[in-house]
């Protein structure tokens, strides 16, 4: 066993870091889900973080309560900016919420509390690898249901065809606005847990790299399911820690996987039906 | 001193307003937002280094040379990327996503290429010289660049409303589909828009790398921000709003770094920014438009 302690002292925030991504992912994949191109995220995921890391080093709260407001403080903001963001579409939402993300980012970057530039340091690491696993079983657990239920059938209605769902009589601004806030609040929890790992926060994690990179994990991996962001967050995540040895390079293979991706795999890595296609076929092969 | 603060804004919008032309461009004709805009002008402003210092080329030459490298890839990623989405009728965010790929190879190959540290073109190859008017100085070297800048600016305005080329890439703006079904060659021209925006992003970092005399592989990063700033300012594929803009963005920036400080401009700006987009969509000089084909 000591080969395994020794791998989780070496990877243990490669790890961490791995499930923090994956809920980022599945929080633009809600969004996506019900049609809507949303590059908040990522300003979601810092106030998040810095709700949370402030609560806890100025007010001292405990963990839990931090989690919470950390969680709820980008909910609650996307609840009362949805409403106008939301009547944009397509491009006009995506830009619309990049220039949100810089506006929070600008702020946070030249707020007294926040530290300016310099970010929050000497943050405690009370976020352990179990927080990052319940959380994310829980999200995945709870974006299951909802993707059967009635509001699930409904985001896929709209995100079909927004006219025609409305037509059916359904509250379409308010399955968005829903969808929106939820993106919001778990963006917001991975957030305040990476903030209590990771010791230090600053402006520059939470602009529109990081926007860009969030989308980019969700549409790699495939949005039309839940498994697809979860195994693109993962490759984005690991792929730069394997090609270290290219160093200056390395990333220049990130960019190339993305163009290959979109250009050969149109729905991501990991396609429910493209799977279930193939097992059919094998079956088939397997009976001749 | 205003009017010295006044003449920078000038240097600096016009060459946003030459990057922005070329973003504007492409989102105009081929609807697709692309994101790899930035690192092509890092590209650019490397090429003119490279032919600047190590063939010894001279500045106007160097110019040209960047913006035909910066062109060709601009080109290319047309054809080898965004020709194939477009053929199997991607949605828009498919070929943006592409396009965020480019970028980061782009960018990767820039460090691995030159490395992360600033490069400057060497002193005596910059032009020397100052002009005083009433009192202000003009760098010569400025003068130079607004006057490339809006040179190419002119160019362009002229090709796009009195040629036929231009009737034919504004018909494209509205629908691809009725250009094709009047006899317009809508691939060749996605072909020619793509080449000749990512040529205007080369020269606008040639420009962007002379002025401030820095040339970094991340230098494509702030550009583009702005870039989306000026495009959404002046309504997004107008071609006189991405001028008007980008001048007003110099300004803004230049101005608010000035006599406010310098980044809580930048936060006016963005937020500005926000709330044209929520009353106005469409920037303040567009049409909002909406295309099924």
């Amino acid at each position: 066993m000591a080969w395994l302690s020794d791998f989780w002292s070496t990877y243990n925030t490669l790890v961490y870091s791995i499930g923090v991504h994956a809920m980022l992912a599945l929080s633009i994949q809600i969004t996506l889900s019900c049609g809507l191109l949303s590059l908040a995220n990522a300003a979601f995921m810092g106030i998040g973080a810095y709700v949370s890391a402030l609560l806890t080093l100025t007010l001292g709260w405990p963990f839990p309560a931090v989690l919470a407001a950390g969680t709820l403080a980008p909910a609650l903001l996307a609840l009362l900016i949805g409403a106008p963001v939301l009547r944009l579409s397509g491009v006009y939402l995506a830009m619309a919420t990049l220039a949100f993300g810089e506006v929070v980012r600008v702020i946070v970057l030249n707020l007294e509390i926040t530290g300016g530039p310099e970010g929050l340091n000497g943050i405690p690491p009370s976020t352990e690898g179990w927080h990052i696993a319940l959380f994310l079983a829980l999200t995945v657990y709870g974006l299951v249901r909802l993707a059967r239920s009635r509001v699930g059938r409904a985001f896929e209605a709209i995100k079909e065809d927004e006219v025609a769902a409305r037509l059916m009589g359904m509250d379409v601004d308010g399955h968005k606005l829903f969808a929106f806030t939820l993106g919001a609040l778990i963006a917001g929890l991975a957030g305040a847990l990476n903030a209590h790992y990771t010791f230090f926060i600053s402006p520059r994690e939470y602009g529109f790299e990081s926007a860009v990179d969030i989308l980019t994990m969700a549409v790699l991996g495939g949005t039309s399911g839940l498994l697809g962001p979860i195994l693109g967050a993962s490759l984005l995540t690991v792929l730069p820690e394997v090609l270290r040895f290219l160093q200056d390079w390395r990333m220049a293979v990130n960019g190339a996987i993305l163009i290959l991706v979109v250009l050969f795999l149109p729905t991501g890595l990991w396609d429910p039906h493209r799977v279930r296609a193939w097992l059919r076929r094998k079956r088939r092969e397997e009976k001749a | 001193m205003f009017a010295q603060q006044l003449a920078n804004a000038l240097t600096l919008g016009s060459v946003y307003a030459l990057f922005a032309l070329g973003f504007t461009l492409v989102f105009g004709v081929l609807a697709v937002i692309n994101l790899s805009h930035g690192a092509v002008f890092m590209v650019g402003s490397y090429a003119a280094l490279v032919l600047v210092t190590r063939f010894q080329a001279p500045l106007w030459l160097a110019l040209i040379g960047a913006m035909l490298v910066s062109g060709g890839i601009g080109l290319l990623v047309d054809v080898l990327i965004l020709k194939p989405l477009r053929a199997r009728n991607a949605p828009h965010l498919i070929p943006m996503i592409a396009t965020i790929g480019v970028a980061i190879m782009l960018t990767s190959a820039g460090q691995g290429l030159f490395g992360a540290e600033i490069h400057r073109f060497p002193e005596e190859t910059l032009p020397a010289g100052e002009l005083v008017i009433a009192g202000i100085h003009l760098r010569a070297l400025e003068i130079g660049i607004v006057a490339v800048a809006f040179a190419l600016m002119a160019l362009l305005f002229v090709v796009l409303r009195r040629t036929q080329l231009g009737r034919a890439l504004r018909a494209i703006a509205e629908s691809p589909k009725a250009a094709y079904l009047l006899g317009i060659n809508v691939e060749g021209l996605f072909h020619l828009t793509s080449f000749v925006a990512a040529a205007l992003g080369g020269v606008a970092g040639v420009l962007i790398g002379l002025d401030f005399n820095a040339i970094t592989p991340q230098m494509g990063q702030p550009i583009l921000h702005k870039g989306i700033a000026v495009i959404i300012l002046g309504g997004m594929g107008d071609i006189r709003g991405a001028l008007i803009g980008g001048l007003f963005l110099g300004f803004a920036e230049v101005m608010s770094k000035a006599y406010l400080s310098s980044q809580m401009g930048d936060a006016v700006a963005f937020g500005l920014l926000f709330l044209i987009l929520l009353v106005r969509p469409s920037g303040l000089f567009g049409r909002v438009l909406e295309r099924k084909a």
